[in-house]
């Protein structure tokens, strides 16, 4: 796992130099600075409007080819990938590992490079293994990779949904306390959630049990003690201290197959500390909202009632999700042009 | 780069107001009439277009604002900031509408073409028009201006720049001298750099 090194990378302000190059990949949020973040939010924000017309269409991006390669299952994500790219009228492949040329043995790359040689313009990857997007965008030069999750490493379109969503409720993210609660170890979500909202200005506090903490973070004399983030991204294991104040509670998904790894020593036990319930939700701050990245276990993580209530944002962030992929798909295809 | 100034504050102040007495004089009055605003300039010359008319006539035209980067052809940028959307609101519909787009330049034409794309989603209106601050000629389609504000015939080696309170600070259009040698525009990519 690389989450040391990559939260020791001191790039937190991140004021780039005067007209950044248009980006071509978007493989993690570490290399976005807020500026860049902002302008995606506000970017999706011109798309939301293009999704409330009564026809969701617009030319923009007619003639480009986009495919949404999946070694993973996926129900949210690649929908939402692929009604991004046709609202932006931008042909959308589909392919998933199984039933192509993965299930013979084709390497990732190959792959990767047969798809390129179709004059296909983006790619949308999501693999188990972390680094798999890196891995296409360092060897594949003509076409814009997109990382829709990497192994334990990065879900960059989720977290900058999650960003616009928290600020399409709350306004600015500076200052907010988001409570993330599960299993952050295994989460390639929470992961790049921490870097969005830390960039944003926003105070980070991970709960859960400690087996399922990322390790450098449980240390109080880790790197992350060095990092930028010191100040942003805390470790409180007792949910009930954790949530006291938050603005956002965000709720992961708990693998059951984690039992039997012996990470947890039961369901159960992890319901009663760390289930995100009414009672819990009392203790944070008046209006707070719940976010979950989905699927969810109703029952263990988040309870039924929260999942579904008042203070759930649950379906907007997939509403959102639609729109943010729908700037980025837009940003990367229109700033590829300027290579050319 | 050398910049002669064509219009002053008090030239724009008048050619606006020239421009709203038109709108009113052709349309016989403000009924059914919308005004779209074109991001970034002619969003604010289109409030100001609406401030006028609600001086002259008692009568409040809604404004409403179209980012047409989405319907462009020249989608080409120079940089990650031109990649951002500004906000479509077009609260009222334009549906059996007079609409007057409104934008501060009128060159290539064709942002004035891919602003009437984007209307035509919204609904189907009674009429289009349109109103520009400066035309500086160049057209590469066949479309011409209803309310003019100022025409300037220009080299394409020559930049217009239209300065809002706004946006800059102050009301001025001025005509930038490209050097030649150094950087030779075509229309379009000038016209990009206008709207930067």
């Amino acid at each position: 796992m690389s989450l040391s090194r990559t939260i020791e990378t001191p790039e937190i302000s991140g004021a780039l130099e005067p007209e950044p190059a248009p980006r071509k990949h978007v493989l993690d949020l570490d290399d976005f600075s807020r500026e860049e973040i902002t302008e995606v939010l506000e970017s999706a924000r011109g798309m939301k409007e293009v999704l409330g017309r009564d026809i969701k269409k617009v030319p923009a991006l007619r003639g480009k080819v986009v495919v949404t390669l999946f070694y993973e299952a996926s129900t949210r994500t690649r929908i939402s990938f692929e009604e991004a790219g046709k609202v932006l009228s931008a042909d959308v492949i589909n392919m998933s590992a199984s039933g192509s040329s993965a299930e013979k043995g084709e390497s990732l790359l190959n792959t990767g490079l047969t798809i390129q040689a179709m004059g296909v313009d983006t790619i949308v990857i999501r693999h188990p293994h972390s680094g798999a997007s890196h891995l296409l965008a360092k060897h594949l030069d003509r076409v814009s990779i997109i990382n829709a999750g990497d192994g334990l490493h990065a879900h960059p379109t989720q977290a900058l949904l999650d960003l616009y969503t928290v600020q399409d409720k709350l306004g600015d993210l500076g200052g907010l306390k988001v409570v993330i609660v599960g299993d952050v170890l295994h989460s390639r979500v929470a992961r790049s959630d921490i870097w969005g909202f830390a960039k944003m200005g926003a105070k980070v506090v991970l709960s859960g049990p400690a087996t399922l903490m990322p390790p450098d973070l449980m240390r109080s004399s880790g790197s992350i003690a060095r990092s930028p983030f010191a100040s942003l991204v805390e470790v409180d294991t007792d949910l009930d201290r954790a949530i006291e104040g938050a603005d956002v509670v965000m709720a992961l998904r708990l693998q059951q197959e984690r039992q039997n790894a012996g990470f947890l020593p039961s369901i159960r036990e992890y319901i009663r500390r760390w289930q995100v319930t009414d009672a819990r939700l009392e203790r944070a701050r008046l209006g707070a909202m719940v976010m979950h990245p989905g699927p969810m276990n109703e029952g263990i993580e988040i309870s039924n009632s929260i999942a579904h209530g008042g203070s759930s944002v649950i379906e907007d962030q997939v509403t959102n999700g639609v729109a943010v992929r729908m700037a980025l798909l837009y940003q990367l295809t229109i700033g590829a042009g300027l290579e050319s | 780069m050398p910049e002669r100034q064509i219009m002053n504050q008090e030239d724009v102040r008048r050619a606006l107001t020239r421009v709203a007495h038109e709108i009113l004089e052709h349309n016989r009055g403000a009924e059914e009439l919308v005004i779209v605003g074109i991001h970034t300039r002619g969003v604010h010359i289109a409030r100001r277009i609406a401030a006028n008319l609600a001086e002259f006539e008692d009568i409040e035209v809604p404004v409403a604002t179209l980012d047409v980067s989405l319907y462009r052809d020249d989608n080409r940028v120079r940089s990650q900031s031109q990649t951002k959307l500004q906000p479509t609101d077009i609260p009222m519909g334009i549906q059996g509408m007079r609409v007057v787009l409104v934008d501060d330049v009128l060159y290539t034409g064709r942002t004035i073409r891919a602003a009437m794309d984007a209307l035509v989603d919204f609904g189907r209106p009674q009429q289009i028009q349109l109103a520009i601050l400066l035309d500086r000629g160049h057209r590469e389609l066949p479309i011409r201006a209803d309310y003019v504000g100022q025409n300037l015939p220009t080299a394409f080696n020559e930049r217009v720049k239209v300065r809002l309170m706004e946006t800059d600070g102050a009301d001025e259009v001025a005509l930038i001298l490209e050097d030649l040698d150094v950087e030779e525009e075509s229309p379009e990519e000038s016209n990009k750099e206008q709207e930067a």
